[in-house]
This record gives C-alpha cells, structure tokens and sequence, in this order.
C-alpha cells in the first residue's frame, strides 16, 4: 500500500488525474469493440455513433492536461509522483490517438458496409480483442504500478504483430485472385493496420509504467 | 535502516569517515561516511532533527563552541584531519566559512563588515582592502547596490542584501568552502532567488555544502544531495536523481512529501 501525503488534497488531486485516464481507457476501449462489431454486423449507425464518440475522448484528453498543469504548477511534484504526472501527460497523447485510429477504422467501416462483404470476419475481430485487452491492460498496470503486467503487455504485442501480418498476406491471396476485390481488400488491410498501431499505443503506456514504476527506461531497447 | 548508497566522488575537498558525534550521552550523528566533492554544490537535506546542521557545523569545528559534544571518526580537508583538539580552529575557519539562517552583519560599516578578517590577520594596507571589498561585494553580487554607500551601517541594508553581506565577508578571506545553514529561509522569494543565483556562481571558485529545509531550493542549487534521517545518511547522490528516482523508499517517501 502506497503512503499517503502529508497534504491530503495531493493525493485527491493525483486519484483525480488517475480516474480521468481511466475513463478515456473505457471510452476507447468501446470504441475499439464497437468499430469492429459495426464491420461484423454491418452497422454503419455503430460506425457513425463511434466516431462521434470520439470527441469525449478529446475531450478527456484536455481535461486531463489541465490537470496534470495545474498539479505540476501547484505541488512541483518529485520522484514517483513526477514520473506519475509526466507519464499521464503522455499516456493521454497515445490514447486520444487510438481514438483517432477507432475513428479511421470506422470510416473505412461505412465504406465497406456500402459493397457486399469480401469474406466471413474472423481474425480482425480476434486482432480487435486481442488490442483492446492490451489498452485495458496497459491502463490496469498503470493504475496499480503493476510493472509485470506491463511486460505482459509488450510481449503480446508480438502476437497481434504476427496476427496482423497473417491478416495481410491472406488478404493478398484475394486480391491476387481477384483484382475486383482489391479496393475492399486494401480496407481491411488498412484496418488490420490500425488495430495493430492501437496495440502499438498500449505498449508504448506499458513500457512507461516500467519506467513508471522501476524507473529504467525500457523503450528503444530489445526486451531480453 | 536500509543501506544508504555511498558514490565515489572523484578529488573529494572533505571526506567524513565513520562519523559519530555524541550530544552527552544521545547519538546525533551515526556512523556517517561521506565525501563532499570540490567546486560543486552539495545540499544536505531531511527533517528536522535529522543531523544535517550538526553534520554541516562539523566542518568548521562550530560544535567546539557547545559543551558536552564528543566526535569519533574523521573528517579531513584536502587530506588534513580537521577533528584533531590541536587544530589551529581559527585558520580552520578562514578556510571553511560560513553564512547562518539570520543575516549576522556586525554593527559598522559595510566596508568595515568585509575587511573584518583580514583586518584580524594583520592586513593594513589601504589598497588590498579596497580591492577585496569590491572584489567580495561582486562576487556575492551586491556590489552595484551598495558602491555608493560602503561607509554607510549594513545594519540599513535590507534581509537579502545583508545575507549577500555575510555571503561577501565570507568569501573576503578567499575560503575552500562555504557552508550555508538556511541562508534564505528568512528572506522573500526574490531575495531567495538572488542568493540561488549567487550559490550556482560561488561553485566556479569555491565548494559550497548547503542546509535547507526547502526540498525545491536543494532540487534547484544542488549538484549532489545528501538525506539524512534521525542522525543517520540514508541516500547521497546526484541532485538529478534524488529527485527524480531515488533509491531508497525513505529518501522517496520524503522528497515526495510522504514523509509521516
């Protein structure tokens, strides 16, 4: 259990920076499953009220900010806490853009639902899961300082990278097939692509929650 | 207690060994090792009562001037034991001055308040005071506030001016070190940053070791910070990553504020 604060508004003012974040967590990880789920089931209204969604998350996104500011203004916070707060100002600039990504996959979404479906979805929504666990896992070690989370979450990042590269070599199978499905093949190209930088977005908050909680850095190195 | 880290200071100006100093029969210093490294800012910080004062008067001999004090261990400056009763404590002290919490400039002019040491040691000539009393007031940057009036009382001058007075008369007798025991806490937030600004230009000629209750001002004049609780060192290390990523919870627990 972590000590408290001498000056008890402290620790409310960091609880609140933590909630914050946890929000935007959720609100992208239903961005995440709801993007996909309008592909599977054809949903271009899903499609359409995702991508609206995604200006709570800008939201989330400044509010946030504001506050990470205001306590580093107020508190000059150090050693953990300032690893914490500087780690939250970037934690939020990776999860507004996996928003931005819900937003392009949902686009090319409604763009596909307007042609007949090339094929029965059924890796993109296991790389979908498989990235939103990875976001919401990423945000549960944040939370807790759980550092072995964190690791757990760059190594699944080799999965979705080979589950991606699977997605598009089959993908190039049809359109080498087909030349008539090039055009929707190169959407759900695009689309495998986004849900892999999405697990890209969370390894980058798991490697800050190592430096977070250890304070090595662990980024640009080869994880032994 | 966790061990405290111990680094390797490369030409150290004081190395403590074993330090312990004994108020009576209480322990207030315990087993304190450590170097304190030349031309660069060392900050001691930690609660109250945690030694830190008592560790900083070692260095100058200011605990000879309480009863009941009794040091073990070793302190040397370039090499030269210092604890030893026989020391000249005098020259000890021209070479390792000193600048308290409250400003302390005594009651005569500010030229008489610079030239008071060397005027002790014997130096009567006109023009060497002179130019140690400008070249002092400049190097602890007052002298555009005060050329005009040397002659006047330093008790006119204002908390900030006359710390920077006591910072001049300290460095008027060309010490190693100067140690600071709180030298702003009684001053405003400007005057505070105008001596902060002093401190970092005072580490081109001179080794500065400061005490300050003020966690900021030792994160931002330090280059090495030493924490000590109840009379023991717990963590000495770069300033950076004290602040930054201290080793030890309890160095952590108190730069964060934690400290119960």
């Amino acid at each position: 259990m972590e000590r408290e604060h001498i000056i008890k508004q402290y620790d409310a003012e960091l609880n609140e920076i933590r909630t914050l974040l946890l929000q935007m967590g959720g609100k992208v990880e239903v961005m995440i499953s709801n993007s996909i789920k309008a592909l599977v089931d054809r949903d271009s209204d899903l499609a359409d009220r995702t991508i609206a969604s995604d200006h709570e998350v800008n939201h989330l996104e400044v509010l946030t900010d504001e506050k990470c500011l205001e306590v580093l203004a107020r508190r000059q916070p150090a050693g953990r806490d300032l690893r914490f707060l500087t780690l939250a100002l970037k934690i939020v600039t990776d999860l507004e853009r996996i928003g931005d990504q819900c937003v392009s996959i949902s686009n090319r979404v409604k763009e596909l639902n307007e042609e007949p479906a090339l094929k029965p979805y059924i890796d993109l929504p296991r790389l979908a899961e498989a990235a939103r666990a990875m976001v919401r896992e990423s945000l549960d070690a944040f939370v807790r300082g759980d550092e072995h989370l964190a690791a757990a979450v760059c190594e699944n990042d080799q999965f979705v990278d080979d589950l991606n590269m699977q997605i598009q070599r089959e993908l190039l199978t049809f359109m080498m097939e087909d030349p008539s499905t090039i055009s929707r093949a190169l959407k759900l190209n695009y689309i495998s692509k986004y849900l892999e930088r999405i697990a890209d977005h969370s390894t980058n908050v798991a490697e800050m929650v190592i430096f977070m909680v250890k304070g090595k850095d662990i980024r640009h190195t080869s994880m032994s | 207690m966790e061990l405290r880290t111990i680094r390797a200071i490369p030409d150290p100006v004081l190395e403590i060994t074993n330090l312990n100093l004994y108020y009576g029969t209480s322990r207030a210093l315990k087993d304190i090792t450590l170097s304190i490294p030349r031309k660069q800012v060392t900050a001691f910080i930690g609660p109250s009562g945690c030694g830190k004062s008592t560790l900083l008067r070692c260095f100058n001999r200011m605990n000879d001037l309480l009863d009941n004090v009794r040091i073990e261990g070793s302190i040397t400056l370039d090499g030269e034991e210092i604890t030893i009763p026989a020391l000249d404590v005098i020259s000890l002290r021209r070479r390792v001055g000193m600048v308290f919490q409250q400003s302390n400039p005594f009651p005569k002019s500010i030229y008489e308040n610079i030239v008071y040491g060397l005027r002790i040691a014997g130096v009567k000539d006109k023009a060497t005071l002179d130019e140690t009393v400008e070249k002092s007031l400049r190097g602890a940057a007052i002298w555009d506030e005060v050329k005009d009036r040397l002659h006047e009382s330093a008790l006119g001058l204002s908390g900030g001016q006359a710390q920077r007075i006591c910072i001049a008369r300290a460095i008027a007798v060309n010490p190693e070190i100067i140690l600071m025991d709180e030298p702003c806490s009684a001053l405003d937030p400007i005057a505070t940053a105008k001596i902060e600004e002093l401190i970092n230009e005072l580490k081109e000629q001179y080794t500065v070791v400061i005490v300050t209750h003020n966690m900021q001002q030792a994160a931002r004049v330090s280059d090495f910070t030493a924490f000590l609780y109840l009379g023991e060192l717990i963590e000495f290390d770069d300033t950076k990553k004290i602040f930054t990523n201290p080793d030890n919870r309890h160095t952590e627990d108190y730069i964060t504020g934690r400290f119960g």
